[in-house]
């Protein structure tokens, strides 16, 4: 008898199954992954989570007979019938009295649990960022390989074994290596030579020979020659997604919750989708600092409201850190719309002067009162529109309900017919 | 009857691999001594819960090609796991050699002598001697087929893209219960061949290639007409009950890889197709030996009173038949039938009574409970097991009834036999016939084609006592036909007198099958 301890064996066998499994129902998983995040909580939905499917489509039929017909069963636990009793049927159906043993009646649905991996591939798999479009060469991580001619060093994996040849060739015909058929006529003559002096100075010749090939290798380590390889880079779009936050005292805790429901998903977005985008977290009161990821999300702060001191710092790092001739800059702004009455022009020169010229994107996301559907036009809301007339890269959006987050991110970030020039 | 500590086989609940060896060896002793079974050898394995879950999924067996279903299968398992609803099996055995038996980790050392003994002895010895598995399976060659059927799927999702590969074997597994030979052939399957004659015929094709065959002018070929319909027939070996066989040797537009993808989901269900048949009895002698090992073990003090009463909760509820009124019955439980019959038979034979005497004459009283069960578990399978060897007492004992609900009684359904004297018989009979696979599933065959012609296929279900196929199903599963086949099929549902009661059509879907490139 042998014992095998399988334990410890690869996990994950049925990994590739599964993988079939989800791309085949990917459009029904989608749909089922869109329509559950709605009910969820932005961090639920990062641990992934159980979802159902409708089976259609995913069956897998087999010939079998239906319902109908004259059916005969055998039960077990009898305790009052006798022979001849009529027992009337229930539900109107075939069935009788007990149970039918299932007989094919599948679920109308199929449950099962995703990873969070796969879980926010479904979710974000269609978004993207919109004309990313500006491109230079960059350092790190998109280096490809490419052949670099040869060279006297590497890893044996890598020799030239043609290249390698050639040259011990070339040497040993400019060194004048003996032969082997040479040796071996010398040879079959000295093994042929009737007299005794041709001999002798045979032996001597062969000798020599001999003695001069083991001299002159056949391969000497100055002929190998591997393959070289270089690195060269590879052109990567730039990007950088500026996230500017209201956090003055207007904005209630629902705001401010909304918000960052939205910043958290853009967050994961961003992290998963692009590798190389870069993020930049400015939250302003009547001041605006640029602040990181742990204190945008998590630290509290209160003040009046000045949106021109965020758009200002955001020119500031935007000047000092990405020309807009490089980078493809982006901007998500969550505000709840209340604005100094004073501040107005300097926002509004901010943003045509520089902000939208220099942005790939804009985006504004004005946060409501839970239940307030009203359609009162804040200040800044009147002050944007006016401003995306003519500049479409501005995109306005209003959300009141947690609900809505997952639907109006999809909407933001949804691809769109590109504009001029933007492919990536 | 406490044994000293130190004869015991394991002490608690923990286990390692000696006490694993010192139980099988314990075991091997009383099955293969007291109990005279003959099994092929042995291999243990031990594994995770995530690994059950895998083998679940790819039906049992240890290795199997890629697809989606088995994907979904795993899913869906998985879910019912973590929440709870459902537990796993404590083991799961292959009909093979040597005999794997897989064993989950969490078992106790309790549960793991229980299952040595249940799957490494008790089905072992039944994969091995019952006459089902004798004609059906290879038992040597499974596990290097399974292998070669893997490799060849892989091979052929390289050359022909995943997406054909799919949608052949998705069709063939719709047909898959359709794959299997009924009877006898005259040759037995010998699957280590099957690599070396798949690789021999592309040789062989490759080898007598010529492309100038192409452009020899053809005679003008006999006309169908000239065939009678008969002869027709006879050529293809109509009617055919084997779909998947009858496609693979006659579907004119298949390419060669399908052919041989068909002809590997074909082996995989006549493997399975023992299994089937045999459920009451494999469970009931497995449970059996389980039984007689453990209370042999128990008795020689190898196993402590505790231990020993850990293990006859697990085998109490595997037995356990819910009667019919109780929310959690759904049919005969295959243990407790097939455990009850036995020890029934083992009563008979060594205990007989009047009424054992006059229905069981050539067993009752033989005194060889072993000789007798053996002779049993080898010459029989779940239908004619039941009607011959269910005795009266067993079916009191369980209280058995018959119901028939035809439609064309209103009034409901009628209680056609109880467990008396004048309705054994007819219980016996109905009982055995729910395990006849040959009444369970419905019998289709392929009847006719004219191939000079327009290559209609046409199918016939019989119909059974009025049972027409479910009708959804039907027709999806007879698109995958019409893919496979490239024509028009045609399935007529039939009764015995040979009246038409209902038709399916389909037609091939275009892009089914790769088109094949003249």
């Amino acid at each position: 008898m042998h014992i095998v301890d399988r334990r410890l064996n690869p996990q994950g066998k049925s990994l590739e199954n599964r993988q079939r499994f989800l791309r085949r129902a990917k459009a029904l998983v989608q749909r089922a992954v869109r329509e559950s995040t709605g009910a969820r909580d932005i961090r639920d939905v990062m641990e992934g989570g159980e979802i159902a499917i409708p089976l259609d489509g995913m069956d897998e039929p087999r010939l079998h007979r239906g319902a109908g017909g004259v059916r005969d069963q055998v039960f077990s636990g009898n305790k009052e019938f006798i022979e001849g009793d009529v027992l009337p049927r229930q539900g109107g159906g075939a069935g009788g009295k007990p149970r039918e043993a299932g007989a094919g009646e599948s679920e109308d649905a199929f449950r099962f649990v995703l990873t969070r991996e796969e879980f926010l591939d479904l979710f974000l798999d269609d978004l993207a960022l919109p004309d990313l479009a500006k491109k230079r060469l960059t350092d790190a991580d998109s280096d490809s390989l490419s052949r670099a001619g040869y060279s006297v060093s590497g890893s044996p994996a890598n020799m030239a074994i043609g290249r390698t040849v050639r040259l011990a060739t070339m040497r040993r015909i400019a060194l004048r290596r003996p032969r082997a058929e040479e040796l071996e006529k010398l040879k079959a003559e000295l093994a042929e030579c009737p007299d005794e002096d041709g001999r002798a100075e045979l032996a001597l010749k062969i000798a020599a020979l001999e003695a001069k090939s083991r001299r002159i290798p056949y391969i000497d380590p100055i002929d190998i020659r591997y393959r070289r390889f270089e690195n060269e880079p590879k052109p990567v779009a730039q990007a950088v997604m500026f996230c500017l936050m209201d956090v003055s005292s207007s904005m209630s805790e629902h705001m401010k919750d909304l918000a960052k429901r939205f910043y958290m998903l853009l967050y994961i977005f961003l992290t998963r989708r692009y590798r190389r985008v870069e993020i930049v977290f400015i939250r302003h009161t009547d001041r605006a600092e640029e602040v990181d990821e742990q204190t945008f999300f998590y630290d509290q702060a209160t003040g009046g409201t000045l949106v021109s001191s965020a758009l200002e710092t955001m020119k500031e790092v935007v000047t000092e850190r990405y020309n807009p001739a490089d980078w493809n800059i982006y901007a998500a702004q969550a505000s709840d719309g209340d604005n100094a009455y004073s501040d107005g022009s300097a926002t509004v020169g901010l943003l045509r002067g520089f902000i939208l010229p220099a942005c790939q994107y804009f985006a504004y996301l004005e946060v409501g009162e839970e239940g307030d559907g009203s359609l009162s036009r804040s200040s800044l809301w009147t002050l944007y529109e006016q401003i995306r007339s003519e500049n479409p890269v501005l995109a306005m959006r209003k959300v009141s309900e947690r609900s809505e987050i997952f639907p109006v991110f999809r909407d933001l970030f949804e691809p769109r017919p590109a504009h001029e020039g933007a492919s990536t | 009857m406490t044994g000293a500590a130190d004869e015991r086989l394991y002490q608690g609940a923990d286990w390692n691999f000696q006490t694993i060896q010192r139980i099988h060896d314990a075991c091997e002793r009383v099955a293969l001594g007291e109990l005279g079974l003959t099994i092929y050898p042995n291999q243990i394995e031990m594994i995770t819960a995530e690994q059950m879950l895998d083998a679940y999924s790819s039906v049992g067996m240890p290795l199997f090609y890629k697809h989606w279903s088995f994907g979904k299968h795993f899913a869906h398992h998985e879910a019912f796991y973590r929440k709870g609803v459902k537990g796993l099996a404590y083991e799961i055995v292959i009909n093979s050699s040597p005999c794997i038996s897989y064993l989950m980790e969490e078992n106790t050392a309790t549960m793991q002598a229980l299952v040595i003994a249940h799957a490494a002895f008790g089905h072992n010895h039944f994969f091995k001697n019952n006459y089902l598995f004798k004609l059906w399976t290879d038992a040597e060659g499974i596990l290097d087929y399974l292998n070669f059927a893997k490799g060849y799927i892989a091979r052929c999702e390289q050359r022909y893209g995943e997406i054909a590969v799919e949608r052949t074997l998705d069709a063939a597994h719709a047909l898959m219960s359709h794959g299997v030979h009924r009877h006898p052939g005259k040759k037995k399957t010998d699957l280590r061949e099957e690599e070396q004659r798949a690789r021999g015929r592309r040789e062989h094709e490759d080898s007598v290639f010529n492309d100038l065959w192409r452009t020899v002018p053809a005679g003008p070929s006999k006309s169908a007409s000239e065939l009678s319909q008969e002869r027709r027939r006879a050529l293809l070996g109509l009617p055919q009950e084997n779909i998947l066989y009858f496609l693979e040797k006659s579907a004119p537009r298949l390419r060669p890889w399908q052919r041989e993808i068909l002809r590997i989901v074909r082996h995989v269900a006549q493997y399975f197709y023992p299994q089937g048949q045999t459920k009451v009895m494999n469970e009931g002698a497995a449970t059996y030996v389980h039984y007689r090992i453990m209370t042999r073990l128990h008795e020689d003090g190898a196993i402590g009173d505790g231990d020993f009463l850990e293990f006859l909760r697990s085998h109490t509820n595997v037995v356990f038949q819910p009667d019919f009124d109780d929310p959690r019955f759904s049919g005969f439980n295959p243990y407790a039938l097939g455990f009850g019959m036995m020890q029934d038979i083992e009563r008979i034979v060594t205990r007989p009574e009047d009424e054992d005497r006059e229905w069981f004459p050539q067993i009752a009283g033989a005194n060889d409970a072993m000789g007798v069960l053996r002779d049993i578990w080898e010459n029989y399978r779940d239908e004619s097991f039941i009607s011959q060897f269910l005795s009266p007492r067993l079916m009191r004992r369980m209280r058995m009834f018959h119901l028939c609900d035809d439609p064309d009684n209103a009034d409901g359904v009628r209680v056609a036999a109880i467990h008396d004297e004048r309705g054994y018989r007819r219980i016996r009979r109905q009982l055995a016939r729910l395990y006849d696979v040959g009444w369970i599933d419905p019998n289709v065959e392929v009847v006719d084609v004219d191939l000079e012609g327009d290559r209609r296929l046409i199918l016939r279900h019989t119909v059974v006592n009025g049972g027409l196929l479910e009708e959804t199903d039907a027709r999806r599963v007879l698109q995958h036909l019409a893919d496979l086949w490239s024509y028009d099929v045609l399935l007529e549902e039939a009764d015995a007198s040979g009246a038409i009661l209902k038709r399916h059509v389909a037609s091939p879907r275009h892009a089914a099958v790769a088109l094949q490139i003249d």
